[in-house]
């Protein structure tokens, strides 16, 4: 209940659109966004069983284009950019010398000599500062195209029927981490198969004179599959289950993306790359670095950032994101724990100076659905 | 947004219904707005003694957790337990069956430094 400066805040072109639709709107990384519309639970549910609409306009793009946009991509980032085609996304980190994560994000290849990288809202000026920083001795052009790109997500079981009447290409032969450019009734568009949210899904890139216009025809056909515009609380829920990190949450500025479980987008043998010596040191400390776990409460409360992990009294980590799971109605919690990390392993939460029991448990805490 | 003038109301967001040597209390509709989707209430058993001003429970939303404050000095008479099962219905009726406890006060003049629906619809317009 706290009273919010609004008119400093960066909006999207749907603001009106979002208080007509009943949003309730908060400042998040420097925007005016909307958390919720019908609330969060309803939300959710909603994206689960149905089909969601969300604005993540504030989402930052970074075009990389030129010659030598490969061979920069493959030294500024951890993921092995080898075996990426024409159309395909890849997710990856961004790490500074230190191994610390400037960012993660999404590639977009168009060709060899073009693409872009999705990256989150709050860090977007950081990250084009960072990207043009290291982009001197390589022969490429960067451009932050942020303001002249809006995005939508469309997620859900029914988002594949909502949208293939309204698009020219066909979404069957879309496959998951891929993208085509396409027209949604006359409105180009980078129609990508991905999402932040385990159902399956698409992530829309369209300029942002566009944009109100294509969120209202989606609305409307998604209608009789019922559809809901969906607000950043129900984004972070649905994230939450599915084990994703949040910068700022999982993952920061420190050196130690390994813990994270995110060994899977560094690949130390593709050769050089920003951060590499300091994550390979990391990497060989592998037994005294703490573990980020999936801990569902076994009693009444819900977890929330920083909130104590111990075991048999003695602290052994803490709760990096927690909320109650809509889907499996009890608490849970991405959380850090130093040992103490195996599946089935008992742990308590400090919630208010009670001790609630939780197990560690495999992520993600709900089956992910998404078209692999 | 509902704010009833029979009621009156805290800073904190409760509201009070007095009734004898009884007060029915639990968050207002701005509040719960505010809040979001109600998932706990954790409210003290019957037979607890309240101290004004003091919080004494917590709702716990997907979003948030908040501290509920006594509004009254007294005695747990009542307590909800359709919560425990249904705590959405502090978001649906927070001020039917969305209540949370009732007490027997023990101060001559309860109403002291509560505020009046309208001093209260004051105060949330400052908040919006």
């Amino acid at each position: 209940m706290v009273q919010n400066n609004t008119k400093d805040l960066k909006v999207t072109p749907l603001l009106d659109l979002h208080k007509e639709l009943g949003a309730k709107l908060v400042p998040f990384a420097g925007w005016n966004m909307p958390i919720q519309f019908s609330g969060v639970l309803n939300e959710h549910i909603c994206v689960r069983e149905k089909v969601g609409l969300f604005d993540v306009s504030h989402m930052g793009e970074i075009e990389v284009k030129g010659k030598g946009a490969k061979k920069f991509l493959q030294f500024l980032l951890s993921n092995n950019m080898e075996k990426m085609l024409d159309g395909s996304v890849l997710y990856s980190l961004m790490c500074y010398e230190n191994g610390g994560v400037v960012d993660d994000l999404l590639v977009y290849q168009f060709s060899e000599n073009h693409y872009f990288l999705c990256v989150n809202a709050s860090n977007s000026t950081k990250d084009y500062a960072w990207v043009e920083k290291q982009a001197s001795s390589f022969n490429v052009n960067i451009k932050n195209i942020s303001n002249e790109t809006s995005q939508l997500a469309l997620q859900g079981p029914f988002a594949k029927s909502v949208l293939q009447d309204l698009c020219d290409i066909s979404l069957n032969e879309l496959p998951y981490y891929n993208f085509r450019k396409g027209r949604i009734n006359n409105v180009e568009s980078i129609i990508s198969r991905t999402g932040y949210t385990g159902e399956d899904g698409f992530e829309l890139y369209l300029s942002p004179e566009k944009v109100s216009e294509v969120f209202r025809l989606i609305m409307d056909q998604g209608l009789p599959y019922g559809i809901q515009p969906i607000g950043l609380g129900a984004r972070d829920t649905l994230r939450i289950e599915m084990g994703y990190p949040l910068y700022g949450n999982e993952i920061d500025d420190n050196p130690t993306p390994l813990d994270a479980g995110l060994g899977w987008v560094i690949k130390f043998d593709k050769g050089e790359f920003l951060g590499r010596e300091s994550l390979l040191k990391q990497k060989e400390k592998k037994g005294q670095r703490q573990k980020l776990v999936g801990l569902k409460l076994l009693a009444r409360g819900v977890p929330r950032a920083h909130y104590q992990i111990s075991k048999n009294g003695k602290p052994v980590g803490e709760v990096a994101s927690g909320t109650f799971s809509p889907t499996l109605k009890t608490g849970i919690g991405l959380c850090y724990v130093t040992n103490e990390s195996e599946i089935g392993n008992h742990l308590d939460v400090k919630i208010r100076d009670q001790l609630v029991p939780a197990e560690v448990v495999k992520l993600p805490f709900v089956p992910s659905r998404v078209k692999k | 947004m509902e704010i009833p003038n029979d009621l009156h109301y805290t800073i904190e967001h409760e509201w009070v219904r007095m009734k004898n040597n009884r007060a029915t209390f639990g968050i207002s509709d701005f509040a719960q707005g505010q809040l979001g989707d109600v998932v706990f209430v954790e409210i003290p058993a019957e037979g607890t003694e309240l101290t004004k001003g003091s919080p004494f429970g917590v709702v716990e939303s997907v979003k948030t957790v908040s501290d509920i404050y006594a509004p009254v000095t007294g005695k747990v008479v009542k307590v909800n337990k359709d919560l425990e099962s249904q705590p959405e219905l502090v978001n649906s009726d927070p001020y039917g069956q969305g209540w949370m406890i009732e007490i027997e006060f023990s101060n001559s003049n309860p109403e002291q430094n509560l505020l009046s629906a309208a001093q209260y619809r004051e105060q949330c317009k400052d908040q919006e």
